[in-house]
């Protein structure tokens, strides 16, 4: 049974998106030495994203200046690069050449620039690098999600405890968590305006995402770089990369993380050479600790229906939330008990940078999301090593997974450890036979 | 590149053989698949466009257009339709005998990471949130598939279309209370697209036109255009990304802001939530109430000219 214990213990570990704790200030390293009191901020990861990221925090119009950026290929730095400094221009862009680093190893000396980090690479280069910026003391804003394994996840969770204790801001871009209709909806749902939380079911079912084909003059390497959302060791699967975001909110709604998963899965239409070993499909059962039940649906079917949104089920009435902005809260009669106003909404991928530049140039410290982020990463993660193996893993057997799916070596000539065959198709799990964990 | 062009002019050729003789109402298929649509023909004529109303000074003054005659879709594009072009690999899975080169120097939309249906549903309902450039590149894609040059309406040609011969604020008179017999407006969808083809038609058989989804026209935005936009085939080649002209109303679009001379615009602020630098070319995150009707000009240009309109180059988009 859901204890008033375990919701404290949700709270301590989790955003603290409702404002109402506030831990002691303290001060950002170098935000007040520097002339105008700028920010100095590096990109790691230079894709859309992280230069979205980056766009996002000048748009705060707190002063911020972009002192570095890292990314594993030139291309993709060249033209974040050109977007960003066309855009803002010298006064907010002060990266020259040898300060935009490309490669694997780049964002060590990126981050050393900085205090403030956009970690906006791919998954699984997140517990490098945000085990990293918490070493170097840096404030960071890290994309979603934490990790593609448990290895990946254990990384995390222990880099989250340092970045704790040593003050240091995260905020992670599950973005929902920033949206205005999740925020009020949730306060209500921890209320008990719905009595206790008895099920629920979370969908992302779309028709996928971009393919990136093989070039041949690409090494096995920058191939699986270039189309990494086909490659669990970069992606962890649609499950991980996009899902979590669903399952997350699962999470929040129980105020806890599931004890147990089990599924189905496979690779029903989305089957190319393109398409590496990552199944189109999950369906998970997600037990909670009470006994409470979560259905988690992804897939990636082009021409089948869409459903991306979340629904949970309580004692005393139902809610139906997306992330375009519906959050509709009825009893089991069908009354109102809470209908969020769709229009005219701000925009969640801004608010949550404004939210946290703004804790930044005051130097408090108010955003601890690395630890959920890191546990509903590993719920996805756990419902993908049931889909992959068709057994019923517990979360401690999740958590403690031994399987380490990165390479052992980083370098455009190394090899990864999943490699295709002589046809040219990946091996890819296989439901009854495949060792996850 | 040279590959995508001799292939088209082989193309090109062989589709001559197709032209059709007759200006009458077709089914176009997509070809080895199931889809089909409908277009039906619009008459060369001269019409009275936009108003002399204060209120909406963009739509001042009425003036003389004259137009050649071309087909348009019967309905707005549909999922059905949009979603093959969308993916290539579900195009090849859904198109009997495979692709083969035709489709092979198609620029295709990236799979937008969002669900761009927005919960509305796709099977039969109209395709929505796709950019101006998605639009046309769609339109690229049906030349490919069907040697016919498919493109969007100008607004002339929308607003000729729309009124089917008539001088009143909507086809069917001046009374809104007609409206809903006619249209999936704010007063009556429920918040969401619907299947296309359940209203009345205009007199000239055109389904939804101030309803379900706005429709892109292929003009730029002035609100002084018709001042100087001239009597003969006229549109506003657009030299920014913003503002287009959409005509229509949509399942959003509250009846006080629908009729055959209203011009709206389309808004940066539709990919305000788009996270990723550049914004995308192909989708707007926040514009499900945005659609396309095509049409086929009677007279195609020449190869030359359709090849530099599909070859248009998107403006990027910070």
């Amino acid at each position: 049974m859901k204890t008033l214990n375990s919701r404290r213990d949700f709270i301590k570990t989790s955003a603290l998106v409702t404002g109402g704790i506030l831990a002691p200030s303290f001060i950002v390293p170098g935000a007040y030495a520097a002339p105008a009191n700028e920010l100095k901020l590096a990109v790691i990861g230079c894709g859309g994203r992280g230069t979205g990221a980056v766009f996002q925090a000048f748009e705060t119009g707190h002063p911020i200046k972009l002192v570095a950026m890292a990314d594993a290929f030139q291309d993709r730095m060249d033209s974040s690069y050109k977007a960003i400094f066309d855009k803002y221009g010298k006064d907010k862009v002060d990266v020259p050449v040898e300060k935009r680093f490309v490669g694997f190893d780049g964002y060590k000396k990126a981050m050393a620039e900085a205090d403030v980090v956009i970690l906006a690479a791919p998954p699984g280069f997140r517990p490098s690098h945000f085990e990293e910026a918490v070493n170097q003391g840096k404030q960071i804003f890290a994309e979603k999600p934490m990790a593609t394994d448990a290895a990946g996840i254990r990384k995390v969770l222990a880099a989250a405890e340092v970045a704790k204790a040593k003050k240091l801001n995260v905020v992670v871009g599950l973005q929902r968590h920033y949206q205005n209709n999740y925020r009020e909806v949730m306060k209500r749902v921890h209320n008990g305006d719905l009595g206790e939380i008895v099920g629920g079911q979370v969908y992302w079912n779309d028709g996928g995402v971009w393919v990136r084909e093989r070039k041949p003059e690409q090494t096995e390497m920058e191939y699986q770089m270039r189309n990494w959302y086909y490659f669990n060791w970069l992606c962890g699967d649609h499950i991980v990369e996009q899902h979590v975001h669903n399952i997350d909110i699962a999470n929040w709604a129980k105020y806890s993380y599931p004890v147990k998963a089990e599924g189905t899965g496979g690779r029903a239409v989305r089957t190319g050479k393109d398409h590496g070993e990552i199944f189109d499909h999950h369906v998970i059962t997600f037990t909670y600790a009470d006994g409470s039940v979560i259905h988690s649906e992804c897939r990636h079917f082009p021409g089948a229906a869409n459903r991306v949104d979340e629904t949970f089920q309580g004692t005393k009435g139902k809610v139906f939330l997306s992330a375009g902005n519906h959050g509709v809260m009825t009893d089991w009669k069908g009354n109102p008990i809470y209908t969020h106003n769709r229009e005219n909404q701000p925009n969640p991928y801004q608010t949550e940078h404004d939210e946290l530049w703004a804790t930044l140039v005051k130097g408090e410290y108010k955003f601890a999301d690395a630890e959920n982020a890191a546990k509903s990463t590993m719920t996805a993660i756990m419902g993908r090593y049931a889909t992959y193996s068709g057994k019923v893993l517990t979360w401690d057997e999740a958590l403690n997974g031994t399987v380490d799916l990165f390479p052992e070596k980083l370098a455009w000539d190394a090899m990864p450890k999943i490699l295709p065959g002589a046809d040219g198709y990946y091996p890819h799990a296989i439901p009854g036979k495949s060792k996850v964990v | 590149m040279k590959k995508y062009f001799a292939a088209s002019g082989l193309l090109l050729m062989s589709f001559q053989l197709n032209e059709r003789a007759v200006f009458e109402a077709y089914t176009q298929k997509i070809p080895g698949t199931e889809v089909t649509f409908d277009m039906t023909p619009i008459p060369a004529g001269t019409f009275l466009m936009g108003s002399n109303d204060p209120d909406f000074p963009d739509q001042n003054p009425i003036h003389e257009v004259k137009l050649d005659a071309f087909w348009m879709g019967v309905h707005e594009v549909t999922w059905d339709a949009f979603e093959l072009f969308l993916d290539k690999h579900f195009e090849e899975s859904m198109t009997e005998g495979g692709l083969g080169e035709r489709v092979d120097g198609l620029t295709r939309p990236s799979l937008p990471y969002l669900d761009m249906t927005f919960g509305m549903g796709k099977e039969g309902k109209p395709a929505v949130g796709m950019t101006q450039y998605g639009a046309l590149q769609y339109c690229h894609w049906l030349y490919l598939k069907t040697g016919i040059f498919y493109r969007i309406p100008t607004e002339a040609e929308w607003e000729y279309a729309a009124r089917a011969g008539s001088k009143s604020r909507f086809f069917f008179g001046e009374n809104d209370a007609l409206l809903s017999e006619y249209a999936w407006t704010n007063s009556n969808s429920q918040g969401s697209t619907q299947a296309v083809g359940l209203k009345k038609p205009n007199p000239w058989g055109l389904f939804d036109i101030y309803g379900n989804v706005q429709e892109w026209t292929i003009d730029g935005y002035e609100p002084d255009f018709y001042s100087r936009s001239g009597k003969e085939n006229p549109f506003n080649p657009a030299e920014k990304l913003y503002p287009h002209v959409v005509r229509g109303g949509s399942f959003k679009t509250v009846d006080d802001e629908i009729g055959s001379a209203v011009r709206k615009i389309s808004d940066p602020a539709w990919k305000r939530i788009d996270p990723q630098i550049p914004k995308s070319q192909w989708w707007f995150p926040e514009a499900p109430f945005i659609g396309l009707r095509i049409v086929r000009p009677l007279i195609p240009p020449s190869p030359e000219e359709i090849q530099a309109y599909y070859n248009q180059e998107p403006i990027a988009d910070y």
